[in-house]
């Protein structure tokens, strides 16, 4: 897909998330906006995937894991536009009987989603289990697993980081959503993980960064580099320098969004900032 | 005439399971296991040589191995974790409970060292509260064998069971007694050890051999007593037990567990929701263990013979 279309889309999708949150009067927007672009030059340009015959396994296909799950807004939204279920389903998200639960969940058979996520940590292990699984028989595809960076206070992360370093697990992309933000405030006051990068490299890990996770040629670049460096005996981990809130200006670097809807007030200035640039849900 | 279990050469339930691991792993190829630096503790080193593709050593760090584990499952392998009870529950609820169970994904977490008569460790590797734990999660299934030879079967017979399963076993030597092949051991079945018309006692893991010399001691002073192993913690054989239940009001449990939240608690659930009987609880009373040997530890903390003998007495004078 081209650039221009990759950023229609985008525009699209953030449109959605806000909406969403806004008719569910719950969830994670800040987040959501900040990862959409990535998630859409994944699903719309870059993982080779095919929307219409999902399994849990995806044998021959590369699989994707949402481990911050709470910005799954965005990924809903995403999986709708891309054909992994109908768009109209997107206004059930949060609400009873909806396969679109508030974290991801595999219970209702949402396609598209492999693993429950939520309680934060887990999916990255998962990721790594499922990369595992691909070299024992032999499928050639790869995983690619986000991670938030508040996500990575959590002791599993690290387990998994030196799991698959020691295993050399190298068919495997984690990208994680560098926004310096968690739910109390900056990760810099919350819980100091800098050296960020200098961290993975001391784990054994290829690192990557991506400065401009806003800007599609960028983060294609990016992700191609990412491959090109997998299977050469460790994994992969792209620092993807986002902007939580991206694209409504009052939600930009401001950890408050993290888990709140916004009023019908900052809905309507929200909306104003998103074009409709398809069609809404 | 009832029948007379021996000891048939006493071994501990850890080696059946891992005798029964490479047997599963040899029937079937979907079969990996997963230690977390207690290979050879948990008795999968047999395993870990014979498949060492399929063997994945993952360090002190169990809650990465639970992950890793519910990943490999949703590639349709069938994970086998194996660690001690405590890293394999209480370390790792929220990474059983969200990567396995809510996640419907067919893991195997086997858990050696359970109880008290993990000894001299003491009580921070004493696991008493998993079978808690396991079974208040929904879509577990939780089996706790009686020994060595039931273990062996109770691993085959997780491997072929569709779903997560918590599979319960223990460090020390004990008597082995059940047959090395027993089509009476079905998961989700209880097994009816020895008839009795007087007062059944309900025990599983370690404790059903206990039951049994409880039973045969109480015979000798002559009460007759049944002895049902209940090894599957859930899901619940709910009519196998009701059948004793309406047959006696005299019933006793008998668990290497907490009071609460295990054999005790499941077996009042059945008698209050299907038939009302008082139950008396042979169990850990609310506290936590100790360094000891295993024998000296069950006599301490109330789960012997004749601990059980005692309180089959107790439910018959209360009836009366």
């Amino acid at each position: 897909m081209e650039v221009k279309e990759l950023e229609r889309v985008a525009a699209q999708i953030r449109r959605d998330v806000v909406r969403m949150v806004y008719e569910a009067q719950s969830g994670h927007p800040g987040g959501a906006l900040g990862a959409t672009d990535i998630l859409v030059a994944l699903y719309f340009a870059h993982m080779r995937h095919n929307p219409s015959t999902f399994s849990a396994a995806g044998l021959g296909e590369d699989v994707f894991i949402l481990s911050n799950g709470h910005i799954c807004a965005a990924w809903y939204a995403v999986l709708a536009r891309r054909g992994y279920f109908p768009m109209a389903e997107l206004s059930t998200f949060r609400r009873i009987d909806s396969r679109l639960q508030g974290h991801p969940a595999t219970k209702e058979g949402l396609p598209g989603v492999r693993v429950a996520t939520g309680s934060l940590g887990q999916g990255l292990s998962v990721g790594i289990g499922i990369a595992l699984g691909k070299k024992l028989t032999r499928d050639p595809y790869k995983v690619y697993v986000m991670i938030g960076d508040g996500e990575a206070n959590e002791g599993q992360i690290w387990e998994a980081a030196l799991f698959a370093s020691h295993h050399r697990v190298d068919n495997l992309i984690v990208i994680m959503d560098r926004n310096y933000k968690q739910i109390d405030g900056d990760t810099r006051e919350v819980l100091n993980t800098d050296p960020m990068e200098d961290k993975w490299k001391a784990f054994g890990w290829e690192v990557v960064s991506l400065k401009e996770p806003h800007h599609f040629p960028s983060i294609l670049e990016t992700l191609q580099e990412a491959t090109a460096r997998c299977e050469k005996g460790k994994p992969v981990i792209i620092i993807a320098y986002t902007t939580m809130g991206k694209g409504v200006d009052f939600m930009e670097n401001d950890h408050r969004w993290h888990g709140k809807p916004p009023n019908s007030h900052e809905y309507e200035r929200a909306l104003r900032q998103l074009p409709c640039t398809l069609a809404d849900y | 005439m009832r029948v007379r279990f021996v000891d048939t050469g006493s071994k501990d339930t850890r080696s059946g399971f891992g005798v029964g691991l490479l047997e599963a792993a040899q029937k079937n190829p979907k079969i990996v296991a997963l230690a977390a630096d207690l290979a050879s503790s948990v008795k999968m080193d047999a395993f870990a040589q014979k498949f060492p593709e399929r063997f994945f050593q993952c360090g002190v760090a169990e809650a990465n191995m639970i992950g890793v584990a519910a990943g490999l499952a949703t590639m349709g392998f069938i994970p086998f974790v194996g660690t001690f009870a405590n890293f394999a529950t209480g370390r790792v609820y929220d990474q059983v409970r969200q990567s396995i169970c809510y996640s419907g994904k067919n893991v195997k977490i086997a858990a050696s060292h359970a109880g008290l008569t993990l000894g001299e460790d003491g009580a921070t590797h004493q696991m008493l509260e998993d079978i808690g734990l396991m079974r208040g999660l929904p879509g577990m299934t939780v089996v706790c064998p009686c020994d060595y030879n039931q273990t062996r079967l109770a691993t085959l017979a997780a491997a072929e069971w569709e779903g997560p399963v918590y599979l319960r076993f223990g460090r020390p030597v004990m008597p082995n007694f059940t047959p090395t092949e027993d089509p009476s051991f079905k998961i989700g079945k209880v097994q009816v050890l020895l008839e009795g018309k007087e007062g059944v006692i309900f025990a599983t893991g370690h404790m059903v051999w206990q039951a049994l010399q409880a039973s045969y001691m109480l015979e000798e002073q002559g009460v007759s007593v049944a002895v049902v192993n209940v090894h599957t913690l859930k899901p619940i054989d709910v009519e196998g037990i009701v059948e004793w239940l309406e047959r006696t009001n005299v019933v006793v449990t008998a668990e290497e567990h907490q009071i609460y939240n295990g054999l005790g608690d499941i077996i009042s659930y059945v008698a209050t929701s299907y038939c009302p009987r008082y139950v008396v609880r042979v169990a850990v009373k609310d506290t936590f263990g100790e360094s000891g040997k295993p024998h000296e530890l069950m006599e301490k903390y109330g789960l012997t013979a004749s601990h059980i003998a005692s309180a089959v007495k107790y439910a018959i004078e209360r009836k009366k």
